[in-house]
């Protein structure tokens, strides 16, 4: 077991360094840079001679190799530097988001959860009857309706009918969570309602293929509730593919919750990602996308490390 | 050539009758592809015309969607954009399955170090969330329909690869495979001859998977501005800016466009889920 944890965090390794590589290199393939972007927002003339200083102090002067190689070395002890557009270190310049995000996917992802897991079995114990087609039209709804026209439309129904508008201000959980959660409920619940649905649909299909295993049958045919049926031996047999639907998804939404956070006017790592890329902010684009990956991966590895002990028969090596 | 129709009419109806869902789906997806198709001849207005005299106009007889913060009609900006939601659709779609099922099969059938290589190199694209890897194309390719497509592609090409190449691995084994090779086929004959055929159920799940997820992605990237640009007529645009400026006073600007993605892609979706279960039920999409 440990070295097969040991193997696995080892090889995140070279794909984490191939997403360096990779959003490295696209990057600057991309036309214009940040300098010229940051004069051009200045909407004064500047020569030739102003850019190179400024493209000097950036380090963006030296052979592409040669910036790689430090950035990726800096990267390596986890210092990333200062963006390009503020100045300021990003470490903090991303510390100060990710509550927000974090708070924000661990919300979602309970909403999800809290959605998924009843529905899904409720549908499987039904299957093919009404409640079954509504579930299932409920959950692909949610994959149909986009969240952040569902932010839109929860915006508008506040104001229309309550001229209520949610704070546009973030203050942390900890200092004052009714104003914390009058803030971030509302995306939770458009976010949440869209990931329920892939929960929702895999609660189904393997709770249906459960549901027709020998023990389970044994276990009704000894006279068991159907409720300690559904719940002890069903259920959390079917656990597994449940847990990584929603694993995943709470991996993407760390920094995946790009659109959403434009429509609440949430200041978060996705907010903050289509700003450095519009910006040119390679430092800061590079740091996001690192960061996504390794979220993602890690996760992966956790899932898989999950499975071990919910299921003793997974062994690893 | 009336009975090829006349089959696939018995065909279309059968699936119909056996998964209702699906085929409404079927039937909205043939219906947006008549407003595309016509969308010249349907529109009362031209999507593209500002009326500076009739901004924010309530639905009513004259706009029966009302009218956007230049003057310009919903309803024909929705058709038009309909045109801009299935171009990107089926373009990207087709795009990323294609060469997702091309690589996934290559990589089943001469496996060892070419499929070890290219499964870590999918590994990287797959470990990018969709929207963030879209993103980064844009930025590289700059918005534009064209590009926009090919965005939304590359994330898909892992994901198609990676269903096309488990289906596949079954068939390298297969006698027909081996023949071919005694028989002296090159690799890409029996790729494309015995391999890609047989791989035909998942891939067409996989298209019709992604089309939802495509005119979703192309809705969600304009939305940012990062997708087709103004004033081209697409449904993520027109959520854009004013809308959302005007929710309040002019909420038809920002509800009909959403209900026609959310329209287009539940279309899309349950179309492609009774398309699942018709050719293959135990098949996971990632």
């Amino acid at each position: 077991m440990r070295q097969y944890v040991i193997k696995r965090l080892l090889l995140m390794i070279p794909t984490l360094f191939g997403v360096a590589l990779l959003v490295f290199f696209l990057l600057r393939v991309a036309p214009g840079d940040i300098v010229e972007l940051k004069y051009a927002g200045s909407g004064t003339f500047a020569p030739k001679e102003a850019l190179d200083r400024e493209r000097k102090q950036l380090g963006l002067d030296k052979p592409l190799a040669q910036q790689f190689f430090v950035w990726i070395a800096g990267a390596a002890r986890f210092d990333f530097g200062n963006s390009m557009w503020t100045g300021q270190p990003i470490a903090k310049e991303i510390a100060i988001r990710l509550e927000l995000s974090l708070q924000l996917a661990v919300m979602a992802t309970l909403v999800s959860m809290v959605l998924a897991i009843p529905l899904g079995t409720l549908a499987a114990l039904k299957q093919d009857s009404w409640i079954d087609y509504a579930v299932r039209i409920f959950s692909i709804g949610g994959l149909a309706v986009p969240s952040f026209w569902l932010g839109i439309v929860i915006i508008l129904m506040f104001l229309i009918f309550f001229k209520w508008m949610p704070p546009l201000t973030f203050t942390s959980f900890w200092t004052d969570p009714r104003a914390n959660l009058a803030q971030l409920l509302w995306p939770a619940l458009a976010v949440g309602y869209r990931y329920s649905a892939m929960a929702t649909r895999m609660t189904r299909s393997t709770v249906l293929e459960v549901l027709r295993e020998d023990y389970v049958r044994t276990a009704r045919a000894k006279g068991l509730w159907e409720r300690v049926v559904v719940v002890k031996h069903a259920l959390r047999n079917a656990l597994l593919p449940i847990v990584t639907v929603i694993g995943l998804e709470f991996a993407f939404l760390i920094g995946g919750l790009v659109v959403t956070e434009q429509v609440f006017n949430l200041n978060g790592i996705g907010m903050l990602f289509v700003e450095s890329i519009t910006h040119r902010d390679y430092t800061m684009t590079q740091a996001l996308v690192l960061l996504v990956a390794f979220a993602f991966i890690f996760m992966n590895f956790l899932i898989d490390l999950l499975y071990a002990w919910l299921d003793p028969r997974i062994r690893y090596r | 050539m009336r009975a090829i129709f006349s089959r696939w009419l018995a065909v279309a109806r059968d699936f119909a009758r056996a998964r209702p869902l699906g085929g409404v789906g079927a039937a909205v997806i043939l219906l947006m592809i008549a407003a595309a198709l016509l969308a010249n001849f349907l529109s009362p207005y031209d999507p593209l015309e500002n009326d500076y005299s009739a901004m924010l106009q309530a639905p009513g007889a004259r706009h029966w969607l009302g009218t956007d913060s230049f003057g310009r009609d919903v309803l024909s900006r929705l058709l038009y954009g309909s045109r801009t939601a299935l171009w990107v659709g089926f373009g990207s779609a087709l795009i990323g399955t294609s060469l997702g099922a091309l690589i996934g099969a290559s990589c089943a059938y001469f496996g060892g170090k070419v499929d070890l290589l290219i499964q870590r190199l999918m590994d990287i694209v797959l470990s990018f969330p969709l929207i963030v890897l879209a993103l980064v194309v844009v930025a590289v390719l700059g918005s534009g329909v064209g590009n926009v497509i090919l965005a939304i592609s590359i994330p898909m090409i892992p994901r198609a690869a990676l269903v096309v190449r488990s289906s596949a691995l079954a068939l390298r084994q297969m006698l027909f495979v081996e023949a071919a090779l005694v028989l002296g086929s090159g690799h890409w004959r029996i790729i494309s001859r015995h391999i890609l055929p047989n791989v035909m159920a998942p891939y067409l799940i996989m298209l019709t998977a992604f089309l939802g997820q495509a005119v979703l992605l192309e809705a969600s990237l304009s939305f940012l501005g990062l997708g087709v640009a103004e004033p081209v007529a697409a449904w993520g645009l027109m959520l854009r800016g004013a809308a959302v400026e005007f929710a309040e006073r002019a909420p038809w600007m920002a509800l009909f466009p959403g209900m026609a993605i959310s329209l287009a892609v539940f279309a899309f979706n349950v179309f492609g889920d009774s398309l699942r279960d018709a050719l293959d039920p135990k098949l996971r999409l990632p």
